[in-house]
């Protein structure tokens, strides 16, 4: 099996798009679902979403932010090269289905993993709303991709360098005071998603949030995934990864986020000196 | 009758200060005179009882023979004749319960180490590639596709059968390397990694094709695949979930199931970060949870990677434990304490999530249960505990349901394996056949390979059948 790269584009300085011959997953890939990579023999596997899918094409896209060892070795290739190992569409999809008027908020390298719930969502007859936040004017992307697929789009930056100052909670919160809202979605950030999914609980808005845990296999295989939904143990890999944000134990998952801390510094050092030796 | 010797040949070991540091195999094997030695003790049973013991019928007393005459081919092939993993076998087959248990010996204490001649006879064969005789791929073709899900024992030799048979077969395996537990959960100490890969090599040489990452009921179902004109498929995805205590704290950082643990060592190599990318975190105090093989392999890791103490935490006696007993006398060698009549109450962490100790209950035995083995009884108010950084649940594993939830009409047991018939290994699915792990819950090597040779066979007689 050879995965090889068909397109690359660098989103913002950290975030990448890969699209990847994958014919097979491609015919079958739903919104919401995602693919384990590794890139290489000596390679962790990383679960990356699957941003979009093309069936003419059989390609797979996907979009990640460096932010260690393992998405620094993806952000360096190239197209022509190949990835070791892709394996998926993993997860269950998104709950997609008529339900009125459904808002989907964003963060960072997640905004390519809305896109395609957007779109679903529209297609099945929902007023979509998208919210999409940043940090900064510069790692702003894909604005025209999500307007596309949005009936209206609501753009914040935390330093107001772009759009509307502030968290994406806020207008989140305006929305639900004004209208009806029927549905949220919320990916990004494990904190950002918690924030959203406190913001619509007094609201009684179902909230649905697309879980990331550290994971192994992606199958269901060895519980690493596991997430507290509702005072229940969860596979977050076959059960997932969306869940009910009003039941996540959000606290649970953020400290098992962090059972790698050391060693993903290691491993990033390492990285670094093989990359610049004169350091 | 010749006289009857009842010294057993030992089996030379790497040395304990050693193996401490390494995860090279420990078992180094019998030398030639050892082998020869043990051989001669088999007395050539007329009808002989060891036989009947082994699950895939190996006729033991035969191949030893052509091992005592020294002719090393022969006893490869009668060895092969019923065992296409001898290598494996010989080192991971609970023989004491089994072909050994049987023995007319063990009466006397002791039974002939057949095991270890196989295992024998199987590396004598692997480094003698030249003198033994090649059973060529069949070369009456069916032009039949043959679909195997997982490349566990039972995957790999239904299709080594099926494939030799002259049918096209192809394997689909989820994760990116072949070999089931061989490959993901049983540590090289045990089972050296270029074991397995002959074998998958060995496989692939009769021109079985391994797909690797591909997840059934993902990204095709077995629907699919018999739409895409497989004639047949054989599910083998073994039992792959782990099961969990379900008791306060277990998901406290630093609790590992023991699938998670053994397939970042084994699979991930985690044993060499930062070589490689996969980290694992094991501490200086580790509690395994389990008696079977999966908690000894666990529990020799941990010591390998630098733990002080760790503990086996089983809620029977010795004599109840599942595992192999020479891998609790290798564990008990390398420091392991076992702290029998034990059982979790609950797991105890800090302020930021992380396990700081566990706190067990003293259990004792009472009448026996329906598995045999006497019921473990919790004693109130036995409450004691143990600091502990790190825990490994090895508690067994059970189905996964991605294949069961994704195949119409394939019924299931209420354990969620599939129902199929042990004499030809059918489901109530047409076309579709099971064995391994997945038809009986977490067994054994030979039984999942024996489950895999009952189907090729099946597969076969229905495929000429039906034209
Ligand atoms: C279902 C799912 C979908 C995801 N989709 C995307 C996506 O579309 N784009 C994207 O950029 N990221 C996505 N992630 C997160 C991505 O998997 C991690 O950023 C990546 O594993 C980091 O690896 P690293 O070696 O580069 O960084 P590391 O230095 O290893 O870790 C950096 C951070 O990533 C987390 N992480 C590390 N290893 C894993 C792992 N094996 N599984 C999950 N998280 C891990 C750590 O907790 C840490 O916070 C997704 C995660 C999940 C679970
Ligand atoms: C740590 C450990 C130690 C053990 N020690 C011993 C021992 O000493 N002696 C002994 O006899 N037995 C031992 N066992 C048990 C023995 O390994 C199993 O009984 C045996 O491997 C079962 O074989 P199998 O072919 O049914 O399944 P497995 O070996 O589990 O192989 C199944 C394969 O199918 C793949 N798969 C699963 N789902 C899918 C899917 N949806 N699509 C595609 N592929 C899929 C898996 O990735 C895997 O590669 C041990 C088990 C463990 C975990
Ligand atoms: S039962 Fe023991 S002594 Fe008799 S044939 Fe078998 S191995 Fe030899
Ligand atoms: S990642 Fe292993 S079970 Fe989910």
């Amino acid at each position: 099996m050879s995965y090889r790269i068909i397109a690359k584009e660098n989103l913002t300085q950290d975030i990448h798009l890969l699209r990847v011959e994958a014919p097979a997953m491609a015919n079958k890939a739903q919104a919401g679902q995602f693919t384990m990579v590794r890139s290489d023999e000596k390679g962790e596997r990383i679960p990356i979403t699957i941003a979009d899918w093309d069936k003419q094409e059989g390609s797979i896209t996907i979009v990640f932010m460096e932010v260690g060892a393992t998405t620094k070795k993806l952000a360096r290739l190239n197209v022509g090269d190949t990835l070791l190992n892709f394996a998926g569409p993993l997860g269950r999809p998104t709950e997609i289905k008529f339900f009125g008027t459904v808002v989907c908020v964003a963060g960072g390298f997640a905004i390519a993993t809305i896109v395609p719930v957007a779109r679903a969502m529209k297609q099945a007859g929902n007023k979509v709303i998208s919210i999409m936040g940043f940090r900064t004017k510069s790692l702003v992307f894909w604005e025209d991709r999500l307007k596309e697929v949005s009936d209206n789009l609501i753009i914040t930056t935390d330093d107001g360098s772009y759009k509307r100052k502030g968290l994406v909670t806020e207008p989140l919160e305006k929305l639900l005071e004004q209208d009806t809202i029927n549905r949220v979605i919320a990916i990004g950030p494990t904190t950002m998603m918690k924030a959203c999914s406190t913001t619509t609980m007094s609201f009684g808005v179902k909230t649905m949030v697309s879980l990331n845990p550290i994971m192994v296999d992606g199958t269901g295989m060895c519980g690493s995934c596991r997430v507290s939904i509702g005072g229940k143990t969860m596979f977050a890999c076959v059960d997932g990864p969306d869940f009910d944000g009003h039941a996540v134990d959000w606290e649970l998952l953020m400290n098992r986020q962090r059972t790698y801390l050391d060693e993903e510094r290691e491993s990033q050092r390492l990285l670094e000196k093989r990359l610049r030796p004169e350091f | 009758m010749a006289k009857i010797n009842l010294n057993r040949q030992p089996m030379p070991k790497q040395s304990l200060e050693s193996r401490k540091n390494n995860f090279d195999e420990v078992a180094l094997g019998y030398t030639p005179e050892q082998a020869l030695e043990e051989a001669s003790r088999c007395l050539q049973c007329p009808k002989p009882p060891c036989v009947t013991g082994c699950p895939v019928g190996i006729d033991i007393p035969d191949f030893i023979k052509a091992l005592r005459e020294h002719d090393m081919p022969e006893a490869t092939h009668i060895l092969k004749r019923k065992n296409s993993l001898p290598g494996i076998c010989g080192r991971v087959c609970p023989q004491e319960s089994q072909c050994e248990k049987s023995c007319v010996l063990t009466k006397k204490g002791a039974p002939v180490a057949i095991g270890r001649l196989e295992r024998y006879v199987a590396d004598w064969e692997r480094s003698h590639p030249e003198l033994v005789r090649k059973q060529g791929p069949h070369i009456d073709h069916h032009g039949k596709k043959i679909a195997i899900v997982g490349s566990g024992p039972a995957g790999l030799s239904c299709s080594a059968q099926l494939a030799q048979m002259g049918y096209e077969v192809t394997i689909f395996e989820a994760l990116h390397s072949a070999g089931g537990v061989l490959t993901y959960g049983i540590p090289s100490f045990r089972l050296p990694k270029d074991i397995v890969q002959g074998e998958i090599d060995y496989v692939k040489s009769l021109g079985v094709e391994i797909q690797l990452d591909q997840v059934i009921g993902k990204i095709s179902t077995v629907d699919d695949i018999l739409k895409n004109g497989y004639a047949a498929v054989f599910l083998a995805p073994g039992a792959g979930a782990p099961m969990f205590l379900d008791i306060p704290g277990e998901n406290l950082n630093g609790i590992y199931s023991a699938n998670e643990f053994l397939t970042r060592i084994n699979l991930m190599k985690a044993y060499l970060f930062p070589e490689y990318d996969t980290p694992i975190k094991t501490g200086n105090r580790v509690a395994v949870i389990g008696g079977g093989n999966v908690a000894m392999d666990a529990a020799r890791c941990t010591a390998r990677l630098g733990a002080e103490k760790v503990y086996i935490i089983y809620r029977r006696s010795r004599t109840e434990m599942p595992a192999r007993q020479e891998e609790r006398e290798n564990a008990e060698e390398e420091g392991v304490i076992f702290t029998l009549l034990t059982n979790p109450k609950r797991f105890i962490g800090d302020d930021h999530g992380k396990l700081t100790a566990i706190e067990l209950y003293k259990m004792k035995l009472g009448e026996p249960d329906d598995t045999g083995r006497r019921r473990p009884i919790t004693i109130p108010e036995s409450e004691f505990t143990i600091d502990i950084d790190t825990a490994i649940v090895a508690l067994g594993t059970k189905p996964n349901p991605l294949i069961p939830s994704s195949t119409t009409g394939l019924d299931l047991t209420r354990w969620g394996t599939v129902k199929t018939d042990a004499a030809t290994g059918k489901t109530s699915k047409n076309s579709v056949w099971c064995g391994g792990d997945m038809a009986t819950g977490a067994a054994t090597v030979i039984s999942a390979m024996g489950a895999g040779k009952i189907a090729a066979t099946s597969i076969d007689s229905y495929l000429k059948n039906t034209g």
